[in-house]
């Protein structure tokens, strides 16, 4: 059993005390003195030239300090494939591009100016339906492409394509095949603080960027690249990041609004604050990315998987961000999920006149893997093979290679449905066909980091005062996940200090080693071990300074005591004890002999050593700082995408039982068990906080949440009308929780933030499936959705 | 903009504030006296990051006229520690039993809870969920928020 004071215990989270008592201070609180407040114009059009722009009123408008255009702003295209500009000039090809921009004294002056902004426009043919733009013919969304050249279609120069083994041979070789058609829609991210930045340049034209992101380099390293092109090359960028409102993927890009803060603080010379509002946050923020599949599978006549055949179009919207990439990860699961050895998966991506989309916890891995684990079921039962056994047949285990080249170290799947099994009484309730059924889906997802850029690395630096007290400059992101709780306990057990002698700062590229970003359920695994390594060097400094300085204070306290007391009789003590840093060992501020942790001398509050080692005497004084640099033996993927990308990978079982009621269409969620292969838990309660929230937005993915669009347009942009799950919608979940620890982890650890979402949604469907005989092959699965289904069912019997 | 002198308690102290008759009393709150606890999360009383207690009663003060105030007793979350800063039952809960995640919306789901608590000191959960129905939270599935809540019930009870 483990003697950890700290890790894998529930902390409680006092170290974020401000947030409970409302002195956390989040962008919306944030003020610098002078502010402005920006404001931005977006299309009336879904595809339009634009025909004139008139400001000379919201110009003239007191209190407005600048109004900005695509006219009057360097054209310089910004974006994963640089397909959009700043501000749009001539063409907006959906209804959130950013036409003009305002900065003014107030936000309602800011608000007042942009209705006073005149924009004529001459409509342009659309495009909505992604198979219909592939179409010769169909409207083009672009009429060149990123440079400069005339586009031929509206398919995006990104053609994802991995192949793996024979799937003609795997064909062949099957006893059952099942081809499914299966697709995911848009949902909005819901963070609860709106999206928003403050620019602020300094007379020498630097710029302080207060935002949000939780990539805070690559945040940094855009806004540089913005910078050569607008004529502030060489000028400095900081990042900085406020508390942060929740960001479930949403601060991975550098988004357009702030790029069009820089502009409007650049123009007035003033810090200028651009903050959405809940509408804009639906209208103008890029969604989780849709997608349809066509997925084929077969397996041979003992349910093992022979083959897997993806086909996948993707909804681009008008422009690029990371939704264009999310088939990156799409991969993983499509190769990867279960053995299967012959793989083919490809994915267009298609421009459109809808919203663009960007990252959501999991990535593309929901959407996948809705693909995958209906497919599982389908084949299970053209196979007649219970579901529950055929995915253990085909499971994934310690030691394989996939068809990825993932290399799975860790793997508690088999724990993780197993338990499902136990938890949901399967084999009693499965099959029943009475409204009630049960259905299970799995997951894999990177959990030890993920090498999409050339460096994983993560910094991180300690230093420790004199009194003790340590800081810790940590350059993720917390967005709510409970780092600064879970890296302090990291720090505290690896250093031997308590938690609440800690202070970090986190999110800060002025103070801050470089960060890949807080994404990809990567901060606690990568964090982590740089903080033991970081802990490691400065416990070794704090020892050596020990063994030199620890027999002074000793025997300079006896002298003390010889003076008041001359009777006073020095004992004979074996300093030998702690003549050796190796000998040493720090835990909970107190300094001790390994092989005499009680030794009533030698047993000293590490601040005594500290403040001695500093107040020493010329030349020798010193302070203990280390630092450490973390950047795991992974690769990124090779041309033909494969690699093994992160250092372990997560596994885990949602499974579920619901009640359907053929009257209405309405499920219910009777039971949930979420099943997860966590490595170790650093802290018990925090985690458990990862898995319910995760799920929670699983369930809203699969039953309720859909940004609805006619004709590009969102028309549901508010919370009344976008069914987020409330509090009153009660999902009873249990969590399992399988720690057979990780050797590459930080204590064991693995990533745990996005894998509890991933699963959650095809369970239900498959658990739909077993109370009631309808699939239901799209998302969200409405009541209407389930009415329809039933209707075709009964009409076909 | 026509302006509106309006006296009211705020966390105990008696205040005036001299605002556009048009203000919310979030905005008030926010802008005015500068505290910042109440968040606006929607501004359309959907999701209540703004909630306040309002003689006793939680309520939107996204959605709340500020000349509806005047002579009322306003608590935010700035209020309802002790004054020497020792936590209130909630605040605490909500920290051991990470009922907080992002923070955003849990100004408001607290006050929504203290109103209850006040109410009616040893609900059921249903009782608990119903009073933050309107308390959307984006991180948590309000799992360990209904715990952390019913965990401060107990302190509550057991303090007298």
């Amino acid at each position: 059993m483990s003697d950890h004071l700290y890790v894998g215990k529930s902390v409680p989270r006092t170290i974020e005390t401000d947030k409970v008592t409302g002195r956390a201070i989040y962008i919306d609180d944030l003020k610098r003195p002078g502010m402005l407040y920006g404001k931005i114009l977006y299309s009336d059009y879904v595809h339009a030239r634009i025909k004139s722009i008139d400001t000379s009123k919201a110009e003239k408008l007191a209190g407005v300090r600048a109004v900005l255009t695509g006219y009057n702003i360097p054209d310089v295209r910004v974006g994963f494939l640089k397909d959009q500009s700043v501000l749009k000039k001539d063409v907006v090809r959906q209804f959130r591009d950013e036409v003009a921009a305002v900065a003014a004294v107030s936000p309602d002056i800011a608000e007042e100016a942009i209705g006073l902004i005149e924009v004529e426009y001459e409509e342009l043919p659309a495009v909505f339906d992604p198979v219909e733009a592939m179409k010769e013919g169909a409207p083009l969304v672009h009429e060149v492409d990123a440079r400069g050249r005339p586009a031929k279609s509206n398919i995006l120069p990104l053609p994802w394509n991995f192949q793996a083994g024979d799937v003609e041979q795997g064909r062949k070789d099957s006893a059952y095949i099942v081809t499914d058609k299966v697709s995911t829609t848009w949902v909005n991210q819901c963070c609860m603080g709106t999206s928003g930045c403050i620019a602020e340049f300094d007379s020498n034209n630097n710029l302080t960027m207060y935002n949000q992101t939780n990539v805070i380099f690559g945040d940094k390293g855009r806004i540089s690249e913005y910078f050569s092109q607008i004529g502030l090359k060489g000028k400095k960028v900081r990042v900085i990041n406020p508390i942060v409102g929740g960001s479930f993927g949403t601060k991975l890009d550098t988004d357009i609004y702030e790029f069009i803060c820089i502009q409007l603080a650049l123009k007035t010379r003033r810090p200028v604050k651009i903050l959405f509002d809940r509408e804009e946050e639906f209208r103008a923020l890029p969604p989780r990315q849709p997608a349809m599949f066509t997925i084929e599978q077969g397996c041979d006549s003992e349910g093992k998987l022979t083959f897997r055949k993806v086909e996948a179009i993707l909804d681009n919207g008008a422009y690029t961000s990371w939704g264009a990439t999310t088939p990156s990860v799409m991969m993983m699961p499509m190769s990867s999920l279960y053995r299967v050895p012959n793989v083919s998966f490809k994915a267009t991506c298609v421009y459109t006149n809808n919203i663009y989309c960007q990252a959501m916890r999991g990535y593309g891995n929901p959407q996948a893997n809705f693909a995958v684990e209906t497919s599982m079921d389908t084949l299970s039962e053209k196979a007649g093979i219970d579901p529950a056994e055929f995915r253990l047949i085909n499971r994934n285990q310690p030691g394989d290679l996939t068809p990825m080249r993932l290399k799975i170290t860790s793997c508690g799947l088999k724990e993780c449905i197993d338990s499902v099994k136990q938890e949901l009484d399967w084999s009693e309730k499965k099959g029943k066909r009475n409204g009630r059924g049960v259905g299970m889906a799995s997951l894999i997802h990177v959990a030890g980091g993920a090498r999409v850029t050339l460096s994983d690395g993560h910094g991180i630096m300690i230093k420790v005062d004199e009194d003790g007290f340590v800081d810790v400059l940590e350059s993720g992101t917390d967005q709510g996940q409970g780092s600064p709780t879970v890296i302090s306990q990291i720090v505290a057990e690896s250093l031997g200090v308590k938690p609440e002698d800690i202070s970090l700062t986190f999110g800060d590229t002025g103070l801050c080693l470089w960060d890949a970003g807080t994404h990809a359920s990567r901060h606690t695994f990568m964090a982590g071990n740089a903080a033991i390594v970081a802990c490691e060097k400065a416990k070794k400094q704090i020892l050596e300074m020990a063994v030199e300085l620890m027999p002074r204070l000793i025997k300079g306290g006896f002298k003390k005591k010889k003076r008041k007391d001359p009777d006073f009789v020095e004992p004979d003590l074996d300093y030998s004890l702690i003549s050796d840093p190796e000998n040493l060992n720090i835990r909970d501020r107190m300094i001790f002999p390994k092989n005499a942790p009680d030794h009533p001398y030698f047993k000293m509050d590490v601040s005594q050593v500290l403040r001695r080692g500093l107040h020493v005497g010329t030349g020798q004084s010193r302070v203990v700082v280390a630092e450490a640099f973390y950047d795991p033996p992974t690769e990124t993927l090779d041309r033909e995408f494969k690699g093994n990308l992160s250092m372990t990978y997560a596994f885990g079982t949602s499974g579920v039982e619901v009640e359907v009621d053929e009257e209405t269409g309405e499920v219910k969620i009777l039971q949930l068990i979420a099943a997860h292969d966590v490595g170790k838990a650093m802290n018990p309660t925090l985690l458990l906080g990862q898995v319910y929230g995760a799920v929670y937005t699983g369930v809203g993915y699969g039953l309720t949440e859909e940004i609805k669009l006619e004709k590009g347009k969102v028309m549901n942009p508010n919370f009344l009308d976008y069914k987020l799950l409330t509090a009153m919608d009660v999902i009873p979940i249990e969590p399992v929780v399988i720690e057979p620890g990780d050797e590459a982890g930080p204590y064991g650890a693995k990533g745990v933030g996005e894998p509890g979402l991933v699963p959650t949604a095809p369970a239900i469907a498959n658990a739909i499936y077993d109370a009631i005989g309808v699939r239901i092959r799209d998302l969200p699965i409405t009541p209407e959705r389930v009415l329809e289904a039933i209707k075709n069912r009964d009409h076909i019997i | 903009m026509k302006k509106v002198s309006i006296s009211f308690t705020l966390n105990g102290d008696a205040v005036t504030a001299e605002v556009p008759v048009t203000w919310t009393l979030l905005r008030t709150l926010r802008e005015f006296f500068e505290l910042t606890g109440p968040k606006e999360g929607c501004g359309a009383g959907e999701c209540g990051a703004c909630t306040v207690i309002i003689d006793g009663e939680a309520v939107n003060s996204c959605l709340y006229p500020i000349p509806e105030v005047e002579g009322r007793t306003v608590t935010t979350i700035e209020g309802i520690a002790d004054s020497d800063g020792t936590l209130h039952p909630l605040q605490n809960a909500f920290l051991e039993n990470n009922g907080v995640q992002c923070g955003f919306c849990t100004s408001g789901m607290i006050m929504s809870a203290k109103s209850l608590l006040d109410h009616k000191p040893d609900p059921t959960e249903d009782e608990i969920r119903t009073s933050i129905a309107g308390n959307l939270c984006r991180c948590t599935g309000y799992v360990q928020i209904v715990e952390a809540i019913e965990m401060a019930a107990e302190t509550v009870k057991q303090k007298g």
